[in-house]
């Protein structure tokens, strides 16, 4: 077996970073960076971008050595992503804050509203029931978390956690202090725009919810691999004939459904907000969707069905 | 075949005779624009050393020049459009930002809080920027005509080390000059109970514009040409 050579160089300067000799052809990019690790013990494998090109994209942990266009002695290029965090550790924390933030404003914790609310209840009962939905919603958010996505990516870059975490948490803070003030005004047209508020709200989270244990289910425990979503049995993910990231279009959903039970301006701002961004998202998806297979249907859009 | 390729060539004369024929309007307006701009600049701040050597005060000078300095000062919000078109080469997040921090200081301190209006930090910062103006829309101009004098350069780059500064604290003395009448006002403010459950305090808002002061102006985009 002939073995091969891997020097690896510094993608901005070319400095000869690291040399390795006899390594295995079938040896996977993964393992390459954990070699590069033991010699540089700062740069852990999920802060490496190891490249055939210093301007190219960054090759796959599981693309194998012999199978890349390289000679017996590989050139590869570094560059340091910067300290990476778990995707999970980022999601729980994103969404743990959201949850304690509200029950705070909730049970009116003193230092929020005027001495004589602390530890009191609001008089109206939608805003018991807006209580429920947020928590339930960050709930199944937690749980999703820990129970039922795959992440392609093991990590992301640190700075990424205090942005997510000032955005979650700030408009968290943002609306609860509305919703549970005492002197907020409940929906103009009273139980009836509450009514169907939840029963929107709670559809979308049903929806939601089977839209990720759709995309769950396309991959197998482990891997990493990409398919077309078709419906399932589930008449929830029947919207997959009309849309590419239906998770995206029931989360807007619910917080419409949110927004018309709370009737309060700081909701629809955050609901506005997170459509712009989930729209950006569904866009980028749907393009790579739409260049990784040649038989993508056509009849859908990103996230509005026919509209965007 | 013959006559494919003598299209092909004709259409690439018609595409790059097109592009030239944009980049003369576009370098045509921009001309204008900046020619404009410091002529308007250049009226300001001659009214403002008339009316000072008229009167030998600076009280009712700002209301004196108000007009002018609002018209011009708006005007401005052209460049974001400019960078969004592309004939300008500057990111529009940044020209939007710089633009509607002027727009903000006249039209929602200066113009609306009128107890302020004789401050000396007002003169301050509309000196501060008359001087800036002058120098940047001039230095554009002659960059556009490729005859850039020396001490125009100079100015560009020199002179905001004392200008950026003052103009600073103009804006600063003016904004907390201006809050006990916000306050007492509560002017352009929403308070609680409504049905939108929101609530705004401009009083506050100030005094959070005032603190931003220290990050954004110390961003390294404000050190740009």
């Amino acid at each position: 077996m002939k073995h091969y050579e891997v020097e690896i160089l510094d993608a901005k300067t070319k400095d000869k970073l690291c040399f390795l000799d006899k390594v295995e052809p079938n040896a996977t990019i993964g393992e390459i960076k954990s070699m590069f690790h033991k010699s540089h013990p700062q740069w852990y494998p999920a802060r490496q971008s190891i490249r055939l090109d210093p301007k190219g994209k960054s090759l796959k942990d599981e693309d194998v050595l012999q199978h890349l266009p390289v000679g017996t002695t590989a050139t590869f290029y570094f560059r340091d992503l910067g300290a990476q965090i778990s995707w999970v550790t980022v999601f729980l924390t994103e969404y743990a804050g959201p949850l304690l933030i509200y029950l705070m404003f909730y049970f009116r914790v003193p230092f929020i509203y005027a001495p004589k609310y602390d530890f009191t209840t609001s008089k109206h009962w939608v805003v018991h029931l807006a209580c429920m939905c947020h928590s339930f919603h960050y709930v199944k958010r937690l749980l999703e978390t820990l129970f039922v996505h795959r992440f392609s990516h093991g990590t992301m870059p640190l700075r990424n956690i205090f942005k997510n975490c000032t955005y979650y948490w700030g408009f968290a803070a943002w609306m609860a202090y509305y919703i549970n003030h005492p002197l907020y005004t409940p929906p103009i047209y009273g139980e009836q725009q509450i009514r169907l508020a939840l029963i929107v709200f709670l559809f979308c989270q049903i929806g939601n919810f089977s839209i990720h244990i759709a995309l769950r289910n396309l991959r197998p425990p482990g891997s990493k691999t990409r398919k077309i979503p078709y419906p399932t049995k589930n008449p929830f993910t029947w919207i997959f004939l009309l849309v590419s990231c239906p998770n995206y279009t029931y989360e807007l959903g619910s917080w419409l459904g949110f927004t018309l039970m709370t009737q309060c301006l700081p909701v629809a701002a955050f609901t506005l907000v997170g459509f712009i961004q989930m729209t950006v998202w569904a866009k980028g998806k749907h393009r790579s969707y739409l260049k990784e297979f040649r038989d993508y249907p056509t009849l859908r859009s990103p996230i509005l069905p026919f509209i965007l | 075949m013959a006559s494919g390729e003598e299209d092909g060539t004709v259409e690439e004369k018609e595409t790059n005779n097109k592009k030239r024929t944009k980049g003369t309007i576009a370098t045509a307006w921009l001309t204008f624009y900046n020619i404009a701009m410091t002529a308007g600049w250049l009226v300001l701040a001659v009214a403002m050393v008339r009316y000072y050597l008229q009167k030998g005060t600076h009280k009712g000078l700002y209301r004196n020049i108000a007009r002018t300095l609002k018209f011009f000062q708006t005007f401005a919000l052209l460049e974001v459009g400019h960078c969004a078109i592309g004939i300008v080469r500057t990111s529009v997040i940044v020209t939007g930002v710089q633009v509607c921090s002027r727009i903000f200081m006249v039209w929602f301190v200066t113009n609306s809080i009128r107890q302020i209006q004789n401050e000396e930090s007002v003169i301050l910062f509309v000196v501060v920027w008359t001087i800036t103006e002058i120098t940047r829309y001039s230095f554009y101009t002659f960059n556009l005509l490729n005859h850039l004098p020396y001490f125009i350069k100079w100015a560009r780059y020199n002179m905001f080390i004392v200008m950026y500064p003052l103009g600073v604290i103009g804006e600063l003395l003016t904004i907390h000059a201006s809050l006990p009448y916000v306050r007492r006002s509560g002017m352009y403010s929403l308070r609680l109970p409504n049905k939108y459950n929101v609530s705004f305090d401009y009083y506050y808002f100030l005094i959070i514009v005032m603190l931003s002061y220290i990050p954004c102006k110390n961003s390294t985009h404000n050190k740009t040409s």
